[in-house]
């Protein structure tokens, strides 16, 4: 059992050592609290909740245009809703392959 | 199974309803996603179902009943619903209810929410058919079917200075039998188990469930393949098993310091561990269940269900030590055709009908599998479709 054990971990650390030859900035706390963090903070989204909520109050009277095909662009010509907003990942987390 | 003198009928859908919306959280910036994480049926109590489901933020109870009647020969009303002048009525009759094709209906009874900061990951209904618990990734809350505007926390685990966090809340179910005891698992690997009467909050648990491991044996996945996705009580309440990203463990409620047994789900990605991080793999939550208490087993937990990548799942008998591979796929599997058992070839030579490690597809996930509380039919649900299993009739 300890034999297989060993195999195991020598099975991981060449993985290891594989992943940090492609990526050798990898933190040196992988289960640590950068990744946690950024498990915590899923599904956050910058938005300006008071533009959107003038422009919907604007509505009523006149037609603005709403978002065009391209949902990507997001500017001050449309309303911008949640639904249009890419996914954005937060600054403060940095992607787990980064350094 | 001779025993049996029923025969198994085909499932087909009974009800569809949609359970949560989308949601956006203008304060936090936060989008609420209405994909349902858990779905816990109540004990059946009438002739209605009941069942609690929650997306990230909010727990709904949902009723489910069955209207196969209706009224008809009302006096002041037409079939179609429309009054009729009472002036033409002339003689009275008493309505009676006839058959009507079975409609099924699902209306939200209670809406659990605004207790949870972090996403809710587990569900669990009390032994006493009275509170549940919610877990999220660093908070748990106990809660009364009845009231919704109140809830308890149980369990918080947010340190004050949030850089000092190393571990999340990733289970939590109540023991069966025990009404003031629970466990909750961990992103380390570790269980908690704690009892209500001890104090109003659990911070300090009863027991501590950990497999001893030698720090100088760690590798960069170690801390990532040991998160527990699932923790499972057994019938009796006397063990509980435990989902990480490669095996199954078994833990006798009475030891605390190691499981009594582990099983391994597919080892064969120990040597793809890279990969498996670059995907995103690494980080999938398999569930994992136990047999039904069928006529001849009652309340024993034999059987381990749990599921793996290429549409396989997997099956572990703890007396015979014997395992099994099977595939829910249509392409390979024929409708009231006996399954065939698959195996992986993990290196060397493959053998005629194994498969190998690398032409696995990890898109084809099965997280979920369900066990018929009485008999043995299995659920298994894929990406997209949802298969029933059961055993082969004599």
């Amino acid at each position: 059992d300890s034999q297989e054990k060993d195999k195991g971990i020598s099975l991981e650390r060449a993985e290891e050592a594989k992943l940090k030859a492609k990526y050798p900035n990898l933190g040196q706390k992988p289960g640590g609290s950068d990744f946690l963090m950024k498990r915590l903070q899923k599904g956050q989204k910058y938005f300006d909740s008071g533009d959107y909520n003038m422009a919907k109050a604007k509505m009523k009277n006149k037609q603005l245009p709403s978002a065009g095909p391209d949902k990507n662009l997001v500017t001050g010509d449309h309303i911008p809703t949640p639904q249009d907003l890419p996914q954005r990942k937060s600054s403060l987390v940095t992607s787990k392959l980064a350094g | 199974n001779k025993t049996q003198s029923h025969s198994r009928g085909e499932y087909n859908v009974y009800s569809t309803f949609q359970s949560h919306e989308p949601e956006f959280d203008y304060l936090k910036s936060l989008e609420i996603e209405e994909k349902i994480n858990k779905i816990r049926w109540l004990p059946q109590k009438n002739a209605a179902q009941f069942l609690l489901s929650t997306n990230d933020k909010t727990i709904k109870l949902w009723k489910i009943s069955e209207r196969d009647k209706r009224p008809e020969g009302y006096n002041l009303k037409e079939e179609d619903g429309r009054y009729r002048d009472p002036t033409t009525v002339t003689t009275l009759r008493v309505p009676v209810f006839r058959p009507m094709d079975l409609m099924v209906e699902a209306s939200p009874r209670r809406i659990f929410a605004n207790a949870h900061t972090y996403h809710i990951n587990s569900i669990s209904i009390n032994s006493d058919y009275e509170t549940y618990l919610s877990a999220d990734d660093l908070r748990i809350n106990l809660w009364h079917l009845e009231i919704t505007d109140r809830s308890f926390n149980i369990v918080d685990i947010k340190p004050a200075n949030m850089e000092e966090l190393t571990e999340v809340i990733t289970a939590a179910e109540f023991h069966p039998n025990s009404c003031s005891t629970f466990v909750y698992s961990s992103s380390k690997g570790t269980i908690r188990l704690c009892d209500m009467r001890a104090s109003a909050l659990c911070d300090r648990h009863s027991k501590l469930f950990e497999e001893p491991e030698d720090p100088s044996n760690r590798s960069f996945f170690s801390e990532i393949i040991s998160s527990i996705s699932d923790v499972k009580f057994s019938h009796s309440g006397r063990y509980m098993m435990t989902r990480d990203y490669l095996s199954v463990k078994i833990w006798d409620l009475n030891m605390e310091n190691r499981p009594v047994e582990t099983y391994q789900v597919h080892e064969y990605l120990r040597s793809k561990l890279c990969s498996l991080y670059e995907n995103d793999c690494i980080f999938d939550k398999f569930e994992c269940c136990w047999n039904g208490s069928d006529r001849q087993v009652e309340f024993l937990s034999l059987i381990v269900m749990t599921g793996s990548y290429n549409n396989f799942f997997r099956m572990f008998d703890r007396n015979t030590k014997r395992d099994i591979t099977l595939e829910a796929s249509r392409e390979n599997n024929k409708p009231r055709t006996v399954l065939k058992p698959r195996k992986v070839c993990a290196s060397g030579k493959r053998k005629k009908d194994e498969i190998s490690v690398d032409s696995l597809d990890f898109n084809k996930k099965i997280l979920h599998t369900a066990w018929h509380p009485k008999e043995n039919i299995i659920a298994v649900a894929t990406t997209n479709n949802l298969y029933i299993f059961q055993d082969k009739m004599n």
